[in-house]
């Protein structure tokens, strides 16, 4: 089962397309460019639909998806960690 | 190429639309009742209430026009009935719509009162009906059909199946020679430079970074914060979108890998530049951007979303695709195309292109959309300004 998608190697985070994925489990994800399969071990339940970084991302960090930039890390997140509007901002607006 | 022909209706002008309506019209707010009034006595046709048409001016007005009148001249009606509370805006409506060659007919309240216009329109209206039901489709091509395409509710998930699955359909419609139009100014914010590149030429790349750039500013203007919770949306965020760039991203997938921009179009702007993928200068909220490719005359519409958006669209039928797994799950009423398979391999874009092909040709041959079933008929006029 593919219980996440990651755009393309380039990027810094995956997203969740299952649901009742949890925190500590081991999620296999499907790099959908280039055809490859990565693990993650996961630092918090992820909603179907979330995302999660695949690398760990320091505050001011850009943050790539499709591989190009998506915006900035205003905190840190580890790998595995829920990435969203708590942690991850516009550079637009 | 698409050999397959579809069954249309081949209007007076030589356009070809998928549906046979019979609307009413009305020009301004004060004349949705005596159009309902109507509709409720002449079966069969529908009306089409809005709540504005008064104090408008300038560029704001110009545009009222455009969409109403383009909204009669839509192939998918076969003619119209517009109601108004004074005779000379209701003539210049009448008239717009006219020029196709469709019937039209206007009546105006005002020394009148609700009673008779009612009347009389219902009248007309009745050998209007009678005489649309008469009309028969006929083979037609699959690259006369204009479509258009604009996403909502979006997550994650739109990005990676159901927007790049509308791609798939969109690159396969511009090599068959179709009319196409995406839009959504706002939402391109984060891959303009992705559209700017696919601009057919230095003019249009031009025109398409102009009309983006004043977008960008009025929301700069405008804004009291950084429009979280507005764009994207809550629904947006709940779906697991954080930023307007990843938002824009996965938007854009709806014009696939091919297709050129060969023009741009004001809010509710005829194409007349012949085939291709055109860029409409347009809100980002459902209704109005859907009700504003009805009156461009598109004729055929790819919704995809993630979270589960339920619109549709009086005239143009609103094709709903998804590949979100618990919105098929849970919204499964409102899904004309199941994509998720795309999210475990099961399915790949070529496929999904193909079922949105397959849906649009039998959504033209007449079946309803799940919008159309459920009752969804949106009708939402882009106001540019308030009124003097």
């Amino acid at each position: 089962m593919i219980h996440f998608i990651v755009h393309d190697q380039k990027d810094s985070v995956g997203v969740v397309v299952v649901e009742g994925v949890n925190a500590g489990q081991e999620v296999t994800g499907w790099i959908m460019d280039q055809d490859k399969e990565i693990k993650v071990k996961l630092q918090n339940d992820i909603p179907i639909g979330h995302k999660f970084a695949i690398r760990d991302l320091s505050d001011g960090d850009t943050v790539m998806k499709y591989s190009t930039d998506i915006g900035r890390m205003v905190k840190s997140a580890k790998a595995g960690e829920h990435v969203h509007v708590h942690n991850l901002k516009t550079k637009r607006w | 190429m698409l050999d397959q022909k579809i069954l249309g209706y081949r209007r007076e002008n030589g356009r070809v639309g998928v549906r046979n309506h019979v609307i009413l019209l009305p020009l301004d707010d004060l004349s949705n009742a005596a159009c309902e009034a109507v509709a409720n006595n002449i079966k069969g046709t529908m009306a089409l209430p809005h709540p504005y048409g008064r104090l408008q001016f300038g560029k704001d007005l110009d545009l009222h026009f455009r969409t109403l009148i383009g909204t009669g001249r839509n192939p998918n009606v076969a003619a119209v009935v517009v109601i108004g509370i004074e005779p000379n805006w209701t003539k210049k409506v009448v008239d717009g719509i006219a020029e196709t060659g469709k019937p039209v007919a206007g009546f105006h309240i005002e020394q009148n009162g609700d009673i008779n216009t009612i009347a009389a329109a219902s009248r007309k209206a009745k050998e209007f009906v009678q005489w649309a039901t008469e009309l028969q489709r006929e083979p037609c091509s699959i690259s006369e059909l204009w479509v258009s395409t604009k996403c909502g509710e979006s997550d994650t998930t739109s990005g990676l199946g159901a927007n790049p699955s509308v791609g798939a359909a969109f690159d396969r419609l511009y090599e068959n020679g179709n009319t196409l139009v995406f839009g959504e100014t706002s939402e391109l914010t984060g891959g303009e430079h992705l559209v700017r590149d696919r601009c057919i030429n230095d003019e249009v790349r031009k025109h398409f970074m102009d009309t983006w750039n004043a977008y960008n500013d009025f929301i700069n203007e405008n804004k009291t914060n950084d429009l979280s919770d507005s764009q994207p949306t809550k629904g947006n965020i709940e779906g697991g979108l954080t930023t307007i760039e990843e938002k824009a991203l996965g938007n854009i997938q709806k014009i696939g890998k091919k297709c050129k921009v060969h023009g741009v179009l004001e809010p509710a702007e005829e194409p007349t530049g012949g085939k291709g993928l055109y860029f409409m200068d347009s809100s980002s909220a459902a209704a109005e951007m859907v009700t504003l490719c009805a009156a461009a005359g598109y004729v055929v519409h790819f919704f995809p979303t993630g979270q589960g958006n339920v619109i549709g669209n009086p005239i143009l039928p609103v094709i709903k695709i998804t590949a979100n797994p618990r919105t098929i799950r849970t919204m499964n009423e409102h899904v004309d195309v199941d994509v998720s398979g795309i999210l475990q391999k099961e399915m790949n874009m070529d496929d999904a292109g193909q079922a949105l092909i397959d849906c649009m040709i039998r959504t033209a041959n007449g079946r309803m959309t799940a919008a159309e079933a459920l009752g969804h008929r949106e009708f939402v006029l882009t106001r540019l300004y308030r009124s003097a």
